[in-house]
């Protein structure tokens, strides 16, 4: 893969948040406020068979008995899920069959995010699936990958589509009473990207799906669930926008991932949600439960994030490697400015034998904000020659920022191999000024220096999307050094 | 080119420079000589800015402008280049995207469209060939595990590409062995030309047998103490430094 030229961070590094803006479009809304009743709403609204909505129930009535969790190395306000609306969907009269009969103002909606629904003016190779608030708007290229077998839809429709992959597979990985959220999630999910790969299929394009907030008082709670058949292969984007808004919204998604025999998923995340203002105020909440099983032999699940907004991100992408000769792969990329949190690293849970994975995680705190590293590695008894590689480096930018590492380690099988290495380093005045000697401008410098204190994790993204990421690093230490 | 007037600063309240004068035309070569601690390095800082000195006094005009007045950026984008006797190491970044953002930068501050991306690899192409520079080189992190001799070189290929009116070259010759020497002062050479003025500090005059300069200051104290043309050096070599202080002293 080439190197995405770093120019293009110069056209962006003085914008601001620039995802700011609301869409205005009549809207059909859940009461405020979660009773069963609002799971009923939801599930009714979905025109969903009889199984989902017991099982959302079940969701529900656990997430009532359930305590919010206080282990994380933050505080955040209690949130009051009485004041939450969870379903917000554009009204539609019709059954969509094209994009003709798409709302004009959605389709400009994502044009303005620069993600064209148009498929003759998409980037060539990438299939979206677009999520405005609650429901899916619309999913691109459906028909080419129809021919190789590819499944590619939002949930709702493969709840109705394919029922029996859906069934099978949804809480497999990430089960309805796993976490408090993930629980929760569980109980009001309203859509989501539905993957399926069958077997010994190459996904000819790389699969995206586009999360957008737009509604106020409006929590999103989309649920994801991609499988990949014995011998297949697929790759898959995440972007998320929200408007600017003086409150919190919560944002608490599910990703669940298997991989059977041979099979390889690389799951990507450029996240970059409202972040709040500098002093804290407003901003997504964004704790979500995102994890992968390698369940069959020699299978590979491969996490790449570059986390870039959220008030708070609080999550643990993590792979399960139940097959023997299984891989999973970390790479994160999370920045944090002003009044920021994060709060999130992996867990790799070695099952089988000679599973092997790898962590590499850059961490970069700016303003006042506070980063974590939080990672398991668990080698199980059976786990027989397992491997593991974990790198945590940490970069201060100014000298209100905290950096935190937290690597639990639990090996219960003495023939494993694990191997740790962490640094922490601040950008160096003489570095700053060696820049500005050859006329690179201080925000310009940082950028750079980020830029290339991320490398190996950016270089894990698909080429259209390091780009873009690159862009939100500069955008997001704006005004960090002054 | 530059005209340095009555220049003193100090760092940490401690006086380095006690009023440098200097002027230097387009395409001369002027060599700073100088016992070790009399304030060499620290001219060359506080030409380019370093934030660490304090100007107590005296001026500079740099092409017609106050170069004292100028952000170090903007002393960078004007034309003015320091070759770091430490050459700082920037991992991840490579210099093609080292070079590309400054010399995209110098042309946004001078009104100019940005450079495309083909165009600048053309560019970059034919300064490598010119200055006969390893293309590895440019593609490995900037200065990131090169040796001393490579940094050095490299700081003169980022001079060749960023052609600059006005070069420093601080204490380049420090640390290189006699090939590197060679390399480094041939590239310098190159780039000499009627408009084009240098100002070499050096320890030792073996850096001026390869880079001819039409000028030799001695800096001792803070000021110069004595100038004179190519020769000076040499009889510095041969008599070492003590003689100059020896005659300072007797003066006061």
């Amino acid at each position: 893969m080439s190197q995405p030229e770093v120019g293009i961070i110069d056209q962006v590094v003085t914008q601001e948040y620039k995802y700011g803006f609301t869409t205005d479009i009549e809207m059909e809304t859940a009461p405020m406020g979660l009773t069963e009743d609002t799971v009923r709403f939801i599930s009714a609204k979905k025109n969903e068979p009889e199984w989902m909505l017991e099982w959302r129930l079940k969701a529900y009535k656990y997430w009532l008995t359930m305590e919010e969790p206080n282990w994380q190395n933050f505080n955040y306000p209690v949130i009051n899920y009485q004041d939450i609306i969870f379903y917000a969907a554009p009204k539609q009269k019709i059954q969509l069959d094209s994009l003709d009969q798409v709302d004009p103002e959605l389709l400009k909606t994502f044009e303005k995010l620069g993600i064209s629904l148009q498929e003759q003016k998409r980037l060539t190779g990438v299939a979206v699936d677009a999520v405005f608030d609650s429901v899916s708007i619309a999913t691109t290229f459906k028909e080419q990958l129809k021919e190789k077998g590819v499944i590619f839809c939002s949930i709702s429709e493969a709840m109705h589509e394919h029922p029996e992959l859906v069934k099978k597979y949804i809480g497999s990985v990430v089960p309805q009473t796993d976490n408090y959220f993930a629980a929760l999630n569980s109980a009001v999910f309203s859509d989501g990207s539905f993957v399926y790969i069958p077997k010994g299929v190459r996904c000819p394009m790389e699969l995206s799906t586009y999360f957008r907030i737009n509604a106020e008082n409006t929590g999103q709670f989309e649920r994801t669930l991609i499988i990949a058949d014995d011998d297949s292969y697929v790759s898959y984007l995440e972007g998320c926008t929200a408007p600017m808004r003086d409150e919190h919204q919560l944002h608490a998604a599910v990703v669940e991932l298997v991989a059977h025999n041979n099979a390889e998923i690389k799951y990507s995340t450029v996240q970059n949600w409202y972040p709040g203002d500098k002093d804290g105020k407003g901003g997504i909440y964004n704790f979500v439960t995102k994890r992968g099983i390698c369940e069959g032999n020699n299978s590979k699940i491969s996490w790449t994030q570059v986390e870039t907004g959220s008030a708070i991100t609080w999550k643990y992408p993590s792979c399960i490697l139940k097959g023997d000769n299984s891989t999973g792969e970390f790479f994160s990329v999370a920045v944090t400015n002003n009044a920021q949190i994060a709060d999130t690293g992996t867990k790799m849970i070695h099952i089988g034998k000679n599973t092997k994975s790898r962590i590499v995680s850059k961490g970069i705190s700016a303003g006042k904000s506070h980063n974590s590293y939080r990672g398991l590695v668990k080698i199980n008894k059976k786990a027989e020659g397992a491997r593991n590689y974990t790198q945590c480096d940490s970069m201060l930018i100014g000298d209100k920022c905290g950096a935190h590492t937290f690597p639990y380690i639990e090996v219960n099988n003495n023939t494993a191999t694990l191997e740790h290495e962490a640094s922490t380093s601040k950008i160096g005045e003489d570095q700053i000024f060696y820049c500005a000697q050859r006329g690179i401008g201080l925000e310009e410098a940082i950028s750079l220096i980020v830029n290339g204190f991320c490398k190996e994790v950016l270089n894990q993204l698909p080429m259209e999307f390091a780009v873009e990421a690159q862009k939100l690093l500069a955008v997001s230490l704006e005004g960090s050094v002054g | 080119m530059i005209s340095i007037k009555n220049l003193q600063a100090s760092i940490e309240g401690k006086a380095i420079l006690n009023g440098i004068n200097l002027d230097i035309k387009p395409g001369e070569v002027h060599a700073i000589m100088g016992p070790n601690g009399a304030g060499k390095s620290t001219l060359s800082s506080v030409l380019a800015g370093r934030a660490d000195y304090e100007v107590t006094g005296g001026e500079v005009d740099f092409l017609g402008k106050d170069l004292l007045e100028l952000s170090p950026e903007d002393r960078a984008r004007e034309g003015l280049f320091l070759a770091f006797q430490y050459p700082v190491e920037i991992p991840g970044v490579s210099s093609t995207n080292f070079l590309k953002t400054a010399i995209n930068e110098k042309r946004k501050y001078l009104g100019q469209e940005p450079m495309e991306a083909t165009d600048f690899l053309k560019f970059m192409r034919s300064k490598m060939e010119e200055m006969e520079m390893d293309k590895s080189l440019t593609s490995r992190s900037l200065n990131e595990g090169f040796s001393g001799g490579e940094k050095k070189r490299n700081e003169v290929f980022q001079m060749a590409m960023l052609e600059p009116k006005f070069c420093i070259m601080d204490e380049t010759d420090s640390g290189l062995d006699i090939d590197a020497l060679r390399l480094v002062s041939a590239g310098v050479n190159k780039l000499r030309n009627s408009e084009r003025s240098f100002l070499v500090i050096t320890h030792y005059q073996r850096l001026l047998d390869y880079i001819v300069p039409d000028f030799v200051h001695v800096l001792y104290k803070g000021r110069i103490v004595k100038s004179g043309d190519a020769s000076l050096a040499k009889e510095l070599e041969v008599k070492g430094y003590d003689w100059i202080k020896q005659e300072v002293e007797a003066a006061v």
